[in-house]
């Protein structure tokens, strides 16, 4: 479990880190999209149209802030010290002044035009599939889940809806937010985000349905059957049915039995299952024995019949599947935590996470709060004040963010602005010839 | 005044079936530069209010498919006829129009009016031969190609996958599809009914009827827009004593109230509250309400689903935040309360944010809502498991007999219905109008109890006096 230390976490420290370590330029490149350079074709009020939101100490909320530079958004929040820095929409205006407008008597001018597709996937949501913890913790038992999540979801924004630049961040504490950034992604209406969170829905289940989780026809769709294949059924089996112990005692094999339905294939389970003396051969895993059993009486010929079929998938998608929070993926206008804030509980950066290598992700030694001012008083002592960051453990982040991310990104960019332009250069040439 | 007469009742029967099989639909890109007489601007307008409402209760029914397309028939076959054949395609142009100027004033009147159009002519298409609907797509110009031979065979077996996992066929080789950017097609892409890859939606020729029917919706929607700025700028005066009383009485009649302001029996209050709950909430909002005093935590769907009920009901702001306060402070703290939830409430009262005044869930959005892990809200008629539904039932009081009438109704989908059977049974009173809004419910409820508690009290005033 990760510790909720309260030295991790002080405004002095939180001051400090916004003075000499937090990534301003980066976040206002990112989200300037281009538009901050010198082309004719940039848009110059875009960023200024953005909606950030502070959350102060003692939960004072600031919203509608609005920044023209990064130097501006760097003073407010070196002024303010805010605890959480939130991003929202682009607006059709600047945010701050939307009352000027709304007074205008039109309601229709104050809207959000663009804005990145969002993730949010929270462990809570999981605590009836996680017996490590519960709530707001996480360990390294449950972690694989939000591992699994980002591999899902990642392979099918890239390779089914075709989008590239797309980045993952811890959440601080219990979870990962991921940002779809392309141009295509950001001005998606709502009922288009909404489409592609239900393409990525498969738990149907609530608090008083019986089960969680239902595949229906003769085969999977191509998504959810790329998803079993390479990524579902391998943790499932490898990691998280001898992690969580999902078979291990009589309350968490029930549950299993439960979602069989096939009464008599139950009952022959928990038969044999309940009967301790024959399975405790003691070498081999308690849970993957109990797993092979389970497979092969669902699946062997006889059992081949309707409803069994997709059985064992069914458990391990109810098991192992992206849970996700589908209404902040379903409107334009909710805010999403920035990356690089300090969560407040726990002291940890929101680091961006390589979904190429999200297997290695450790949420136990992303960097503290506490732990950089440390190492920067150490720096401090013998060094030059210059690129301070690099020198920390948060160096390695930034230039994950950098490289992985904000390059490629601001590349494509630019070459979109250009053609843009291009083309509405062309468009009035011709318009003027003819 | 006076809307089918009914010496022409007959003569309506008698004509063509042509209003449904009309060899083609109108796209309404541009009002009709035809005169109409005053009453047939309202009593056309009317006609297709029928087949809107028609269809909007069909939905919230949650009808499939194939029986919506045979509602839409029959309501348009009923509602839609003219005397003369050769104004139907008016009657029906003329009557859209009418409707977009009633249902462009509000956000709201908007929304209903675009989801009830969209589907009215989704099942129209549906209706039409192929010939025809190539027709209607032509008329929309959509710039999408018929997949190749060779494309189709590189990504046959994906395309297979999808139509087995709708329990269709797998597509032969001179099945059409059409390749188009997913976002053209959002609820094939909602309900996985396609296969999509770099992009692009692999659409076939029996979904085509999806990819009209966005491009029907959008341009509706853009116009709905357009047709409210030329209303508030220049119609409604122009026409104020004329077409304006029409319009405004039109949009009023059919929508039913909105329950943002309670009425009649407004101003519970806190000590009541228990008691109100149990006499007189629809199990959907029972529910929410004895999950919140179990657990003294709802998550965000419950807290808007309850809250916004519990205002609708006359709860007052200092009333709710009490209310909230009291149940979330028992488990994460008063603090914390106060920081992070109390501002949702006072946001649901108009008091924060945007400022508006949120009206109260229907029926219909509730039972189309999603609850997912650790959610209470939604319809239990709709997303309860069977077992839990009796158990929540007979909780309520409701006896085997009338349980199995609702149980029966929830097999058949009538979500609603059943939750009017409830009703029925706990009040021992007909409810001939049917549940559609659980705001609705509770006035008809304390309509039935409240008179009882006054006459009893009139009755022992009576025998005092006497």
């Amino acid at each position: 479990m990760i510790p909720q230390q309260e030295p991790d976490f002080n405004l002095n420290h939180l001051k400090l880190y916004y003075g000499k370590l937090f990534p301003f330029a980066d976040l206002v490149r990112w989200v300037s999209y281009g538009n901050d350079g010198k082309h004719p074709g940039c848009d110059q009020s875009y960023i200024g149209r953005r909606e950030f939101s502070f959350t102060l100490e003692n939960d004072i909320y600031l919203r509608f802030q609005s920044f023209h530079n990064a130097l501006e958004l760097e003073n407010s929040i070196k002024e303010k010290t805010p605890v959480k820095i939130d991003i929202g929409p682009v607006y059709t205006v600047d945010p701050a002044k939307r009352n000027a407008y709304a007074q205008s008597g039109d309601n229709n001018v104050f809207a959000p035009v663009e804005r990145e597709l969002i993730f949010d996937i929270d462990m809570s949501d999981y605590d009836d599939v996680r017996y490590c913890c519960s709530g707001a913790d996480v360990c390294l038992v449950c972690w694989p889940l939000m591992t699994i999540a980002i591999k899902v979801i990642d392979t099918a924004l890239r390779d089914d809806f075709g989008f590239k630049h797309i980045l993952w961040v811890y959440s601080g504490r219990r979870g990962v937010h991921c940002w779809v950034c392309d141009g295509k992604a950001r001005r998606l209406t709502n009922e288009q985000r909404g489409a592609i969170a239900d393409y990525f829905r498969v738990y149907k289940g609530n608090e008083n349905s019986h089960k969680k989780v239902s595949l229906m026809g003769a085969a999977l769709h191509p998504f959810l059957a790329t998803s079993y294949t390479n990524v579902l059924k391998n943790y499932f089996e490898k990691n998280l049915l001898t992690g969580q112990n999902l078979l291990a005692t009589e309350e968490r094999y029930e549950k299993i039995l439960d979602m069989i339905p096939d009464e008599s294939i139950a009952s022959e389970l928990r038969g044999r299952w309940q009967d301790s003396r024959r399975s405790s051969s003691a070498k081999e895993d308690i849970n993957v024995v109990r797993w092979e059993q389970c497979k092969q009486l669902l699946q062997s010929g006889k059992h081949k019949a309707q409803g069994l079929r997709r059985c064992i998938e069914e458990i391990v998608f109810c098991f192992t599947y992206p849970r996700l929070d589908m209404e902040v993926s379903k409107h334009m206008n909710h805010l999403l935590k920035a990356p690089f804030c300090v969560h407040p509980k726990t002291g940890r950066v929101c680091v961006p996470i390589d979904p190429k290598r999200c297997e290695e992700f450790d949420p136990t030694t992303v960097p503290t709060l506490s732990q950089l001012i440390e190492e920067l008083n150490y720096e401090g002592s013998r060094a030059d004040a210059d690129g301070e960051s690099n020198r920390t453990s948060l160096g390695n982040a930034i230039t994950l963010f950098r490289s992985s991310f904000l390059q490629p990104l601001l590349k494509a960019c630019k070459e979109e602005i250009e053609n843009s332009y291009n083309l509405k250069l062309q468009q009035s040439k011709n318009s003027l010839g003819w | 005044m006076e809307i089918v007469r009914p010496q022409n009742r007959r003569n309506l029967l008698s004509s063509s079936n042509e209003a449904v099989s009309a060899p083609t639909i109108p796209l309404y890109r541009s009002a009709p530069p035809l005169e109409v007489r005053l009453e047939d601007f309202e009593s056309f307008a009317i006609d297709r209010l029928r087949v809107l409402k028609g269809i909007s209760d069909g939905m919230s029914r949650g009808k499939k498919a194939e029986e919506m397309e045979n509602l839409v028939k029959d309501l348009w076959k009923v509602n839609m006829r003219h005397q003369e054949a050769t104004q139907v395609l008016n009657k029906d142009i003329i009557s859209h129009f009418v409707l977009r100027l009633v249902y462009c004033r509000t956000e709201d009147l908007r929304k209903w009016f675009l989801s009830m159009e969209s589907a009215l002519f989704r099942y129209r298409f549906r209706l039409l031969n192929a010939e025809a609907q190539r027709t209607v797509m032509e008329e929309f110009d959509l710039p999408y190609r018929a997949v190749s031979n060779v494309e189709f065979e590189s990504i046959k077996e994906k395309l297979g996958q999808v139509a087995r996992s709708m329990g269709q066929p797998s597509p032969t080789a001179d099945a059409i599809f059409y390749k188009v950017p997913f976002e053209e097609v959002p609820e094939l892409v909602a309900g996985r009914r396609v296969f999509i890859n770099q992009g692009y939606a692999y659409v076939a020729m029996n979904q085509i009827v999806s990819l009209v029917a966005t491009q029907f919706r959008s341009q509706l929607s853009k116009a709905l827009i357009l047709t409210n700025r030329k209303w508030t700028s220049s119609i409604r005066e122009q026409e104020k004593h004329r077409l304006t009383p029409i319009v405004e009485a039109l949009s009023s009649s059919y929508l039913g109230p909105d329950y943002s302001q309670s009425r009649e029996y407004a101003d519970i209050s806190l000590k009541d509250i228990d008691q109100v709950a149990k006499s007189s909430f629809p199990l959907c909002m029972r529910h929410l309400f004895d999950k919140l005093k179990e657990d003294h935590h709802l998550k965000h769907g419950g807290r808007m689903q309850l809250g916004l009920f519990l205002k609708g009901v006359g709860l007052n702001l200092d009333d709710a935040l009490a209310f909230w306060r009291s149940e979330f402070s028992k488990k994460v703290g008063l603090e914390k309360f106060e920081k992070q939830y109390a501002y949702n409430i006072r946001h649901n009262y108009g008091k924060e944010g945007k400022r508006t005044d949120y009206t109260p869930y229907s029926c219909q959005k509730i039972i189309s809502s999603t609850p997912g892990a650790g959610d209470h809200h939604g319809c239990p008629y709709r997303h309860f498991s069977e077992e839990n539904l009796r158990a929540a039932l007979s909780g309520m009081g409701v006896n085997s007999q009338a349980m199995e009438d609702v149980m029966d109704k929830v097999r058949n989908r009538h979500y609603q219905l059943a939750c009017t059977l409830t009703f029925e049974a706990l009040h021992g009173m007909p409810c001939d109008a049917g549940i559609n809004h659980p705001n609705q419910y509770f006035s008809d409820s304390q309509k039935i109890l409240k008179p009882k508690v006054a006459y009893s009290l009139q009755l022992v005033i009576q025998t005092n006096t006497c």
